[in-house]
């Protein structure tokens, strides 16, 4: 691998790019991207739709106040000698060596099959009593004993009053996450850094709250420490499955973004406002999927929307078929906005065979006949425009191939912009057309986001060249880039591209992102 | 005759809550899907709770179907009275392959009947995967005596083999016991509790 990290230097940012006060006074017309969050192309006009955060920042960050208190605790010496070795950090060195010794797994062996201990990422979820909650292979009951070992190596280390983060063995990463009443246990092989494994098992963890909300949770283990938890997730494994696998595909879930179905805005802008109309006293948020892809989101004023929450909303939606036979009525809590209670979320396609999902979020259990409302309503004021007949034409091709960029050496590219929180990104080239390309490509920039957000010594810009693609990723306070060359490309070209990628995105920002998001 | 249409008359449509309550994987979603598009697909497990619209044109009036297919899963439990209360016909329904699911509609049972006075709703009780008999731990004399012990109608089906003459049955059954003795009000979800004081309404 040969890994080379440029030096954002001032005259790379300066040089060619605009300065930053023109910028803000010229940004619609401006082809130069800007560097400043909020004048990025694909940063909204008004307020944005989510709430803002420093995305991966934002989530990690409680993570890294624990690893803070960990460190504190460190310091006062209390560390014991053999949490040393437990703790992760110390022994940061990648691992590029998958051979495994039996001898460090031997725990494991007594439950499970070579294939079973040969997946690449495994998690866990139990609860604090040791009790399995969660398996993504075999089953809970079999690898009780081996959750119980966990627990122990858990509560271990918290007798000492500190915190267990990771173990790195033999190519092995086992992180952990407490988040009381659960503690989520990833175990990878790949090179996710444990920051990236922390972020995943958050997912999960706001998977499971998301269905039976922190405080029911926290009553439920108040009351029986020794309760099986599987029980109240019984028939919803499979949203923790799809959601595990969306981790490993979806570049929405690594940049803490979402993608939109790209749309002319005058299309999308009736769109928005149709569903505006159609408001209710309890609606909160209306959401217009069309499979993975944003159309529009509308929501009440002064509340906003965490892209988590949002992921979850997908995923429970692209996972489940009962959608599709009538009108779905769901409790559903969005943790990242109250972990306590449970919103109601009106669930429906706009037509049967339509790709269109249309989501109204309520705050009131007995909304669902005004939810049905709404919707009638929304649909009745669209089908009269023809901004929905350019919404179904806009199905038809969901996305875009890069060569409309027109950068040979490009062969696909992820760009967020950060103050809006949208991603754009073309869809894979032939190169990249199986699922297991896809996987490594996505690999690939799971490995330099990881770079760009080491927690110690973050990267502003790195450079990469394989024998497979030249890969760049960028990262500026406005914006987030990663690009994938063909292994012919220089570095030169790759800088010159973002600039070029950069102005293109610029010109067809309208389409690609939502700029003008409306509030009720 | 029962009829299916797609379509809804205008005038005199009367509007029948109904409610299909049971364990995870019994085939509740399948047979709803069965009443009204006589289809069978295996489907994902009911999140919360499906509303399905199916109108039947009887020769004297229209029956607007609204059918709540709720989930089976225990962690929905606490919001399914939203869906029973003031419900005209309750289709309490269970797998003959598997025990348990028999028992878990008792269950239901007996919470319904804590919530209604006698004879409000009609009930019935449906043992469901009839095409799984080699498996069958559910007899049919099981099932029809604790219908009859409850008052409750009684009928096996098999959503999957498409027995409709099942299907109908419960159709008309649940139609002509809600003619002659029901509570069609239009208000069935948003009320508060479980109202049966009003005679049918027909509305225009």
């Amino acid at each position: 691998m040969d890994g080379q990290a440029l030096r954002p230097t001032a005259s790379w940012e300066n040089g060619t790019l605009a300065p930053v006060d023109r910028l803000r006074a010229e940004r619609a017309d401006s082809p130069t991207p800007g560097l400043v969050e909020g004048t990025e192309p694909g940063a909204g006009q008004k307020s944005a739709m989510f709430v803002h955060a420093q995305s991966f920042e934002d989530l990690t960050a409680e993570a890294e106040e624990e690893a803070r208190r960990d460190d504190e605790l460190d310091k006062s010496g209390e560390c014991a000698e053999e949490l040393k070795v437990l703790v992760g950090e110390k022994t940061i060195e990648e691992q590029r060596n998958n051979s495994i010794s039996s001898e460090s797994r031997s725990k494991e062996e007594d439950v499970s099959s070579e294939a079973w201990r040969s997946h690449r990422k495994h998690v866990f979820v139990l609860s604090e009593a040791g009790k399995p909650i969660y398996t993504r292979y075999g089953t809970e009951e079999a690898l009780s004993s081996t959750m119980g070992v966990m627990m122990a190596l858990v509560s271990f280390v918290e007798a000492e009053k500190n915190i267990i983060r990771s173990i790195h063995a033999d190519g092995c990463k086992v992180v952990f996450l407490t988040k009381s009443p659960l503690v989520l246990v990833g175990v990878s092989r790949t090179c996710q850094s444990d920051k990236e494994l922390l972020r995943e098992l958050q997912y999960i963890y706001y998977q499971i709250v998301s269905l039976l909300t922190l405080t029911q949770l926290n009553h439920i283990f108040q009351h029986k420490q020794n309760y099986d938890l599987r029980r109240l997730l019984a028939g919803s494994e499979y949203l923790t499955d799809n959601l595990l696998h969306r981790l490993d595909r979806d570049p929405g879930l690594l940049l803490s973004a979402v993608t939109c179905l790209p749309l002319a805005s005058s299309a999308r802008d009736v769109v928005s406002s149709s569903l505006q109309a159609a408001k209710a006293k309890n609606l909160v948020f209306s959401i217009l999927l069309a499979g993975d892809r944003l159309v529009t989101l509308v929501r009440k004023k002064d509340q906003f929307l965490h892209h988590i929450d949002l992921h979850l909303v997908f995923n429970l939606v692209g996972s489940s078929s009962s959608f599709r036979e009538g009108e779905g009525w769901t409790p559903i809590c969005l943790p990242k906005f109250n972990t306590a209670g449970f919103f109601h979320a009106h669930i429906s396609y706009l037509e049967p065979a339509s790709e269109l999902c249309l989501i109204l979020v309520s705050t009131d259990r007995e909304d669902f006949f005004n939810m049905s409302d709404c919707k009638q309503r929304f649909l009745e004021r669209l089908s009269k425009r023809s901004a929905y007949q350019a919404l179904k034409e806009a199905l038809k091709c969901p996305t875009y191939s890069v060569a409309q960029v027109g950068i040979p050496e490009l062969r696909h590219f992820l760009y967020k912009s950060k103050s809006s929180g949208l991603y754009t990104s073309p869809e894979f080239p032939e190169v990249y057309h199986s699922d297991e390309e896809q996987e490594r490509l996505m690999g690939l920039y799971q490995d330099l986001h990881s770079c760009l957000h080491h927690p110690t010594r973050p990267l502003r810009s790195f450079y990469r060249c394989s024998e497979t693609e030249n890969l760049l990723a960028w990262v500026t306070s406005g914006f987030e880039l990663y690009l994938c060359f063909s292994p012919l490309g220089t570095k030169a070209l790759a800088v010159s591209a973002v600039n070029k990628l950069l102005k293109w995105i610029r010109k067809e920002e309208d389409r690609l992102f939502i700029l003008s998001p409306l509030t009720y | 005759n029962i009829s299916f249409h797609g379509g809804e008359s205008p005038k005199g449509t009367l509007r029948v809550k109904m409610v299909l309550l049971g364990s995870s994987g019994v085939g509740k979603s399948s047979l709803a899907l069965r009443f009204g598009k006589d289809e069978f697909r295996s489907t994902t497990p009911t999140v919360g709770c499906a509303y399905l619209t199916r109108v039947v044109h009887l020769s004297d009036v229209t029956l607007r179907f609204e059918i709540w297919d709720t989930a089976g899963q225990e962690k929905y439990h606490s919001v399914t009275p939203l869906y029973y209360r003031g419900a005209h016909a309750a289709l309490l329904v269970y797998d003959i392959s598997k025990r348990e699911t028999f028992i878990r509609a008792q269950v239901w049972l007996k919470e319904l009947e804590k919530q209604y006075t006698p004879g409000s709703t009609v009930m019935w009780l449906v043992g469901n995967k009839g095409d799984l008999a080699q498996d069958r731990q559910v007899s049919v004399q099981e099932g029809q005596a604790l219908a009859n012990d409850r008052d409750l109608s009684f009928t096996e089906t098999s959503a999957l083999a498409g027995d409709q003459v099942s299907e109908l049955l419960i159709y008309k059954k649940a139609v002509l016991g809600l003619i002659e003795s029901p509570d069609l009000t239009k208000e069935t979800f948003g009320n508060k509790g479980p109202k049966f004081k009003d005679g049918p309404h027909i509305y225009h």
